[in-house]
């Protein structure tokens, strides 16, 4: 397997002096191609802040990030935007999908954006959004969708492209337990299956039962990287059985923040 | 990229933008409105002057070129035909007389009397209009006319028909039948379509505060038209009129002489006139960029959060400027185009006499403007656009 995205050493300052925060401290780490990773931690760990960056959307105030071997430090804005409409994948939290696009027209954009879209890439768009269940809702508004259908729809569109990075920000955020495991479920499958290097900013911890690796960051570090298998799956469904016994718990959880949960 | 965006989006909020394109389509009619007013009430004062076949104007000199202020007698004529490089010249006096309109309202009342101005020229001189129908005058003391083409629309009257003018004498009001021999066209002065008549025949027509029982054997004109030998460079030919000017004013006493601009521009309320409705018209130019303005820039402040997707996934700058500027120029031009056909429609039912004219150069002016409105007010909102951070996707940025 080769390595799709390197991180060597990065680290973000915000503001400089007195006022100087540090979001991401000297993070190192890499993705292989075909690889499903999990950023986990609370709010304001730097999980965003380092998605940002692996997207080439803020530059790193010390270190390198590499994706297909190349150095995004090396590129001036125009090349990073070219960069990133070939080369990655983006889903975000909310206002993923243009609502003046119909689904194929959203999957599409990403094939007009990299130079035209002939009727192969309508093909192909239709044949994604199909196996992603939504053969039916091809020519359906996001306003005619429902949350679980248009997150699907963002995930087609940061795969049609064939992109060697596809970053994912709190994909499960406005979807419902259920849709939520669906959707982690289908990425997961399509990264895996497209050998694309994928990584998830999470809150949820249950989703972490579909991904290969596990990164937990605090304070912009890196503080546990868990990769066997059984390590993951105990860590969701911990969350999972927390969920399901007690939302008072909950509650109390998300000011004391203990190790490993992350309640929103 | 751009236009695929903007007319998708033009598409599915069709409604929202229609609205939009009928604001702009009624700022369209109204300027057209205003510039067609602007046209038609600018001719209406000078039309008669700005087709004059003559390259000066002699005014007496201290009637400040006010033509009502102005009386210069025979002599005065004479003098300046006699300056060296004056190819001919030609007396012109101007009144007001009332034609009589036969037959009766359909309410069964007599018609309202047709106001006209009555020009006073020397047949065959510079001042007397060429003719579309009929013949030029031929008798200095002759009782024939030639008409404006849109006295013989509203009076009814062609070419050796007989009609008759009611002038006051004094305090009697008088009765004179003239034949017309012509038919000119655009040659209204004052506001009026005007008659054409000789000189002299015109002398006993025209209105009089006083009436005397020897009449003046000097019959004095307003105006005097001067047609020059111009040589046929332009240049040399402007040069050449502004020698002959300070020739004539040297030569000839008691005269001010100017250029046929120079005249229609000092006609009473011509230049007022002309600068209140200009000011209307740019008025509403304004009012609607600022009305596209804002309705684009509160557009590009709900749209931050696609932008930044947009940008988020590699949509280059160029991109997003594309689509902001297809979308506005679209929606500008379809209003321009809906309340053009919607202001020609209505003037086609304007009755005759309705001083509104379209213009081709002043039409095409006023569209060049109302189609530069949108992309002008369109600037602040798609340079908004462009400040937009792709990080705003992740809600890194405000």
């Amino acid at each position: 397997m080769g390595i799709a995205l390197e991180v060597r050493n990065v680290t973000k300052i915000y503001g400089s002096g007195e006022n100087a925060v540090v979001a991401v401290n000297d993070v190192s780490f890499s993705v292989a191609e075909g690889e499903f990773v999990a950023l986990v931690g609370p709010s304001g760990s730097g999980k965003t802040t380092l998605l940002a960056m692996l997207a080439g959307l803020l530059y790193p105030t010390q270190g390198n990030i590499y994706i297909d071997g190349q150095d995004l430090a090396k590129m001036d804005d125009a090349q990073r935007t070219a960069f990133r409409r070939q080369r990655i994948g983006f889903t975000f939290q909310a206002n993923n999908l243009m609502p003046y696009l119909t689904a194929r027209e959203n999957v599409e954009l990403m094939m007009r954006l990299n130079g035209g879209c002939k009727s192969e890439c309508s093909r192909m768009a239709v044949e994604l959004l199909t196996r992603l269940g939504l053969g039916h809702r091809l020519n359906n508004l996001p306003r005619q969708l429902s949350g679980g259908e248009q997150q699907r729809v963002a995930i087609a569109r940061a795969l049609i492209h064939n992109p060697t990075l596809v970053l994912a920000d709190e994909p499960t955020a406005s979807l419902d337990t259920e849709r939520a495991y669906q959707v982690v479920e289908t990425f997961a499958d399509l990264i895996h299956g497209h050998r694309r290097a994928g990584i998830m900013v999470t809150h949820d911890l249950r989703m972490c039962i579909y991904v290969d690796r596990v990164i937990q960051m605090q304070d912009g570090r890196i503080v546990r990287i868990l990769s066997q298998r059984d390590e993951i799956d105990e860590l969701a469904s911990a969350k999972r059985q927390r969920t399901k016994t007690t939302a008072v718990a909950e509650v109390t959880a998300a000011s004391s923040a203990p190790d490993g949960q992350f309640p929103r | 990229m751009g236009a695929y965006l903007a007319f998708k989006e033009t598409w599915r909020s069709r409604g929202r933008f229609l609205l939009v394109s009928l604001l702009v389509a009624l700022l369209t009619a109204l300027v057209l409105f205003i510039a067609g007013l602007a046209e038609g009430l600018g001719r209406g004062n000078i039309e008669y002057l700005s087709n004059l076949d003559a390259d000066l104007i002699a005014y007496q000199a201290e009637a400040q070129i006010l033509i009502a202020a102005s009386r210069l007698p025979r002599g005065t004529l004479q003098d300046i035909e006699r300056v060296p490089g004056v190819k001919a010249a030609g007396p012109i006096e101007f009144s007001r007389v009332s034609i009589i309109l036969p037959g009766t309202t359909p309410q069964g009342q007599p018609r309202k009397p047709l106001d006209v101005s009555l020009i006073q020229v020397e047949p065959g001189r510079p001042g007397e209009p060429p003719v579309r129908f009929g013949r030029q005058l031929q008798n200095r003391r002759g009782k024939e006319a030639i008409i404006d083409s849109l006295v013989a629309r509203r009076a009814g009257l062609s070419v050796g028909d007989e009609f008759t003018i009611r002038s006051l004498q004094g305090t009697r009001e008088e009765f004179y039948t003239l034949r017309v021999v012509g038919i000119t066209t655009s040659q209204q002065y004052a506001i009026q379509p005007s008659i054409i008549v000789p000189l002299l025949t015109g002398d006993q027509i025209k209105p009089k505060p006083v009436v005397e029982d020897r009449p003046s054997s000097d019959i004095s004109s307003n105006i005097i038209a001067i047609k020059l030998d111009l040589p046929e460079d332009p240049a040399e030919a402007r040069a050449f009129r502004e020698l002959m000017k300070r020739r004539l004013e040297s030569q000839v006493k008691k005269i001010q002489v100017v250029d046929i601009r120079t005249a229609y521009e000092n006609t009473p309320g011509y230049s007022a006139q002309k600068g209140t409705l200009d000011t209307q018209r740019y008025f509403a130019l304004v009012i609607g960029v600022l009305v596209l303005g804002g309705f684009f820039q509160i557009q590009a402040l709900q749209k931050v959060a696609q932008i930044g997707v947009l940008k988020a996934i590699g949509t280059p700058n160029r991109a997003i400027i594309a689509a902001s500027l297809v979308q506005i120029t679209t929606v500008t031009a379809f209003g321009v185009f809906i309340g053009t056909v919607i202001t020609l429609s209505l003037a086609l039912a304007l009755p005759v006499g309705v001083p509104i004219v379209f213009a081709p150069q002043t039409v095409f002016i006023a569209l060049v403007s109302l189609l530069l409105i949108g992309p002008l007010g369109g600037l602040l909102s798609i340079r908004y656009s462009v400040s937009v951070e792709p990080l705003t996707a992740l809600g890194l940025a405000q």
